[in-house]
Order: structure tokens, then C-alpha cells, then sequence
């Protein structure tokens, strides 16, 4: 040891060798706890010194893991010399082994982990396009092996999986119908409510009736219908699908010999289509009833004038228009949905994606359809 | 034994809903030692895993890690004891949303200071140490089952916990990966003290790695044997215990390969 010894921490004293290199003797342990702010402290520490050489001691060390070698790695970084002039003396048996499995002299070549480079705004569009063009071949085959599907269950219904059917009708009907029977009353209400406000300066509260039973039947009860069904169900068919489709539930599906969609899209399809259009009906009857609870308390007309002005409105065939749109609603949220279940790849944020572009994708077409059909009936009827 | 005991096990009891699984358990896993938890399957291993990391609440009895009684209810001493543990799951359990090396840097970054080229620089290294040098941009999902075991242990160690549990670390693995595994366990518990807890059925790994077991039993609803595996299988007294090991032998022979 030389005279110029400084004052320092209690674990770190540094020495000036009489050839001009400087010796840092580390006391106590370094690992997890402490390699952090062993960084810090001994950059501040040897700041102050030219380093063209540094000996590290480690003779009073008594454990050293590898967050220990990060802080030697840390302080060969700062030696002007790079790695030649950078010693560790007086290391245990088992440091030097610990320091060799962890190729302690290339460490530091290159630290940092790159991020893959993401590619060129060009590349990214055209594999973005490319994997469009690729999902929508998959949805093209998707409907056409449901269609095959179903043709064979046509052919031969037995081996339609009726306890799954049952099961499903049961999920997405009975246990649907609470909260689908609660919006379409409140809609009602709603509707009612606002609609008074306009026609009560005419006279003309009776057409209250008119007015909620045909646009609950025709639109809004279909459409209202569908969107909780899409919320509740469509959501539920992707998340099953795509968890199954991890766990290689699927892929046991078709070794077995199972047809996947089959297996798992037809029972959901047929109650879907069975149940959705029920669930249609009890919608229009508790939006009728809603505006028939405005009507009485707040518009002084009877319930029979009420429930009589809302028979004369109603043909049957709103009733079946509006049933019919709820079937078609119920097919195109259960294909969606699964259709994105079966799209899922890799892990849980996969099925997170699935699922909300199930609900997003099942109202979106939704909409469209309803559009479509209003256009059609228009122009048609 | 005048060694000290990392984790007391007294009087455990647990189990699912009606059915108790381990009644009566107590035993001590000393600092240091590779501890091999064996039975056969339904027999509460993973039972006694859980309630060990505290993801299990137990019905009665209490387990000790370093000192701290393990209270589910005890949020801050449960969190200074889940920072002296790792675990290595089954399925590895990574994050299958970030890349191997977020996964083994996520720890790090949460309960250490060091600056970002650091913690890059350690990922690296847990990474050469279990053998993945070039993955640290792969996502979980590109991975093969073995090597997203090997990752998942560089998660596990990635704070050098005091004590790593595993839970079936050669399921899945092949020979060569598994006898691997085992290198790495004993090289751990050597030259870094790791306390190892192992819950596995693999008999070449338990002779390769264990320097003491417990065997547990459904029927017993606990511990039947203690103490060294290779002591054990030549001169316990117990039938479950001799047939165990050799019984296993015996469908080897049989049927050309080992089960699962």
C-alpha cells in the first residue's frame, strides 16, 4: 500500500499502486441487494481518478453473485484503457469459477439488447395487406366448411351434439334474457317518455303506442337484442375457442377426428339462431311494455286504449320481419365469434384481441345488415 | 441437525373444498440443500408446492420461510418472503406478450436500481447460464418446450433468490435437456447456496439432484418415507416406498420408455 490512501465509504478503500495504477479493495458481499448502489457509489467514488489501470481486490469479499460481476463488468467500462488495464486479484476459488460460466472477460462486448429493428413503413404495409388478404381467404373457407357442416347435419341430424345445443341455448337465451328484457323495458320507456314530450303539443299522445311498438319490433328490438347478445355471447364463443385453440384443445379435436367446427361452431350456431329470434320477441314485449307504463302514469290513457291502439299498428309481418333480422343477427354474431377464436395464435393477449374484435366486428356487421335490409324492404316491400 | 432450517413445515394441513389432501405434515428443508418433494400423482405434491409460495391457504398448521410465517392474509410479510423465492412452473409460466428477455428483465427492473444497460447486461448472462444466448428477442410462443423452461428458470433466478422451488422441472423435457436441468440445479445450489425445493417423479433426476426427500402418500394423507433417496431405495421398510422405486423400474424395462 502506498501513502495516498483516501478516505472513503467503509466497503471501498482505494489505493494508488507506486507504478501509477490505482487498487480498489471491495469489503462485504455483492449481489442482488447491493449491486445497484454499488454502481452508483464507486462512479462518484473514482470519478476523481485518471483510471489507466485499476486492481479490483476482492480478498474480503465473501460472496459474489452475478450482479457483482455486473458491477466489475461496470468498473472495467471505466478504465481508459478498456479491459487492459483492468485486474481482479485475491478472488476466491469460487468466484473465478462463477466469473469463467459467466464468460466474464467478453461480458461486456455488447451490452445492450437491440430491439428487433421494426421494418420499413412499405413492408409493413404490404404484410399488413397481405395478412388481410389472408384472413379473408380464411373467412371465405370458415363459411363454406360451417355451410358443409350444416348440410351434414341436415343429412344427418344425429350427429348434431344436442346436449352442447341445449346447453348453449340455455347460455346464450335463458341466462341473456334478464338483462335483454331490462334494456328493451327501459328503451320503452325511454322512448315513450321523449316521443310524449313532441306529441303531447298536438293531442296526439295515443300515437305514443304506434310509435314505440313498430320502431322496438321492426328495428330497435332486433338490433338491441343482438348487441347484448354480441356483448354476452360473441364475446364468450371467441374467448372459449381461443383459449381451446392455445391449450391445443383444438388440434386434440381434429386428431381425435373431430371436425373443429363442427364440434364446436354448429351448437353454437343453431342456438344462436333459435335464440336470439325468442329473445327478439321478449324484447318487443317489455319495450311495449315500458311505453305502456308512460302511457298510463304520465300520458292519462288507459291500458286498453294503449294495448288496442299498439294491435292496430302491428302487422305480423313487422313481428316476423323483426324475428327474422334477430335469426340472421344471432348466425352472423356466432360466426364471428368464433371465426376470431379460431384466429387466435400464441397467447393470453391473443385472446384478449379476439374477443374484442368479436363484440367490435358482430355490431359493426350488425348495423350494416340492418342497413342493408331497411334499403331492401323499402324498395322491395 | 445443527444446520439451519430455511423453511419449516409444521402440522400442515390442506386441501380442496371437502376433500383434505395433506393432514399432519410437518418437516424442515435446511439452507442450502436440493430437498425433493415425490409421490405419486394426486398425492398433494403441487399441493404442498402452492401452499409453500403461498398461493394456497392452509386449513391448519404453518410453514415458515427464513424466519417469516407465511400468512395469506399478510401482505407485507408475504411479499418480503415471496422476494426470497423463485419459482419455476409446470408450463414455465412466461409472459407470452414480451420476449424472453422482458420476461427475465421484468423482475430486475421492478426491485433493483441498476441502470438500464445493466439489467440488459445480467439478462444476458441468466440467459448464457441457462443456455438461451441469441433468444432474447423470441417471443414465449417460438420457443420449444424445453427451452421455455430454461427461460422460465432464468425468470425464476433472475433476483438470485434464496430458495428456487420447482415444480416438475423435467415434464416434457427430453433426456438430454433434463440431465441439463439437473446440471444447472446442482450448479446453482453450489455456487450460489440456492436452497433447491423440487416436486418432480423423474427417479433419475431425484438420484442425480437430491440429497434428501420426502415421499408422500394419498392414502397416508402425508410424509411415509425421509432422507436420502439412495439410502431409501435400498433399505426402507416401507411397500409404497420400495415399490416406487422400483415399480418404476420395472414399466421402464417394459414398456422401452420412461413415463412422463
Amino acid at each position: 500500500m502506498n501513502a495516498s490512501e483516501t478516505p472513503s465509504p467503509s466497503r471501498y478503500k482505494i489505493s494508488k499502486n507506486p507504478e501509477g495504477g490505482t487498487t480498489l479493495h471491495i469489503h462485504g458481499n455483492m449481489d442482488a441487494a447491493n449491486a445497484g448502489q454499488m454502481i452508483d457509489e464507486l462512479t462518484a467514488l473514482l470519478s476523481d481518478y485518471s483510471l489507466s489501470s485499476l486492481t479490483v481486490d476482492l480478498e474480503k469479499v465473501d460472496y459474489l453473485d452475478d450482479f457483482g460481476t455486473l458491477v466489475l463488468a461496470h468498473l472495467r467500462k471505466m478504465v481508459t484503457n478498456g479491459g487492459n488495464g483492468f485486474y481482479v486479484i485475491n478472488s476466491s476459488d469460487k468466484i473465478k469459477e462463477l466469473l469463467s460460466i459467466l464468460h466474464f472477460d467478453s461480458l461486456d462486448e455488447k451490452m445492450s439488447i437491440e430491439k428487433k429493428r421494426s421494418s420499413g413503413i412499405f413492408i409493413r404495409i404490404g404484410e399488413a395487406t397481405l395478412q388481410q388478404i389472408s384472413d379473408l381467404k380464411y373467412a371465405i373457407s370458415f363459411i363454406g366448411s360451417i355451410i358443409l357442416s350444416l348440410v351434414h347435419i341436415c343429412l344427418h341430424p344425429r350427429s348434431l351434439r344436442t346436449d352442447d345445443t341445449i346447453r348453449y341455448m340455455q347460455r346464450v337465451g335463458v341466462d341473456g334474457l334478464p338483462i335483454v328484457a331490462l334494456i328493451s323495458f327501459l328503451m320503452g320507456l325511454i322512448m315513450a317518455f321523449m316521443s310524449s314530450v313532441q306529441l303531447e303539443q298536438f293531442g296526439a299522445n295515443i300515437y305514443v303506442a304506434s310509435l314505440v311498438s313498430l320502431s322496438m319490433t321492426r328495428e330497435l328490438g332486433p338490433i338491441m337484442t343482438a348487441i347484448i347478445v354480441a356483448g354476452r355471447s360473441g364475446s364468450a364463443f371467441a374467448a372459449e375457442i381461443g383459449t381451446m385453440k392455445i391449450s391445443e384443445e383444438v388440434d386434440a379435436l381434429f386428431t381425435m377426428g373431430f371436425n373443429p367446427v363442427m364440434f364446436l361452431v354448429v351448437p353454437k350456431l343453431v342456438a344462436a339462431a333459435f335464440m336470439v329470434p325468442i329473445l327478439t320477441l321478449f324484447s318487443d314485449l317489455f319495450a311495449i311494455m315500458g311505453g305502456l307504463l308512460v302511457g298510463v302514469f304520465m300520458l292519462d290513457l288507459t291500458a286498453g286504449a294503449y294495448m288496442a291502439q299498439t294491435i292496430k299498428t302491428l302487422e305480423l309481418f313487422d313481428v316476423f320481419w323483426g324475428v327474422l333480422k334477430g335469426g340472421i343477427f344471432g348466425v352472423l354474431i356466432t360466426w364471428i365469434g368464433c371465426f376470431r377464436g379460431f384466429q387466435v395464435r400464441g397467447g393470453a393477449a391473443s385472446v384478449g384481441q379476439a374477443t374484442t374484435s368479436a363484440v367490435v366486428s358482430s355490431i359493426f356487421l350488425i348495423i350494416l345488415c340492418d342497413s342493408m335490409f331497411s334499403v331492401i324492404l323499402r324498395y322491395w316491400g | 441437525m445443527g444446520r439451519k432450517a430455511i423453511i419449516r413445515v409444521k402440522d400442515l394441513r390442506a386441501g380442496y373444498g371437502k376433500d383434505i389432501i395433506l393432514d399432519h405434515v410437518s418437516f424442515n428443508v435446511y439452507e442450502g440443500e436440493v430437498f425433493v418433494i415425490l409421490g405419486g400423482s394426486g398425492c398433494g405434491k403441487s399441493t404442498l408446492l402452492k401452499a409453500m409460495i403461498g398461493l394456497i391457504e392452509p386449513r391448519a398448521g404453518k410453514i415458515t420461510i427464513d424466519g417469516d410465517e407465511i400468512c395469506v392474509d399478510d401482505d407485507a410479510t408475504l411479499q418480503k418472503i415471496l422476494r426470497k423465492v423463485g419459482v419455476l412452473y409446470q408450463g414455465a409460466a412466461l409472459f407470452g406478450s414480451m420476449t424472453i428477455a422482458e420476461n427475465v428483465a421484468l423482475p430486475i427492473r421492478e426491485y433493483t436500481s441498476l441502470p438500464k444497460e445493466s439489467v440488459d447486461a445480467l439478462v444476458r448472462m441468466k440467459l448464457g447460464l441457462v443456455n438461451l444466448k441469441g433468444y432474447e428477442n423470441h417471443l414465449p410462443s417460438e420457443l420449444s418446450g424445453g427451452m421455455k423452461k430454461r427461460a422460465g428458470l432464468a425468470r425464476a433466478m433472475a433476483l438470485n433468490p434464496k430458495i428456487l422451488f420447482f415444480d416438475e422441472p423435467s415434464a416434457g423435457l427430453d433426456p438430454v435437456t433434463s440431465v441439463e436441468l439437473d446440471d444447472l440445479i446442482l450448479y446453482l445450489n453450489r455456487s450460489l447456496g440456492t436452497t433447491m425445493v423440487i416436486v418432480t417423479h423423474e427417479l433419475q433426476s431425484i438420484f442425480a439432484v437430491a440429497q434428501r426427500i420426502i415421499m408422500l402418500d394419498r392414502r397416508a394423507k402425508g410424509i411415509i418415507a425421509e432422507g436420502n433417496p439412495k439410502y431409501l431405495r435400498k433399505h426402507s421398510q416401507n411397500q409404497f416406498v420400495k415399490q416406487f422405486f422400483n415399480r418404476q423400474a420395472e414399466v421402464k424395462g417394459v414398456a422401452g420408455k420412461g413415463p412422463q
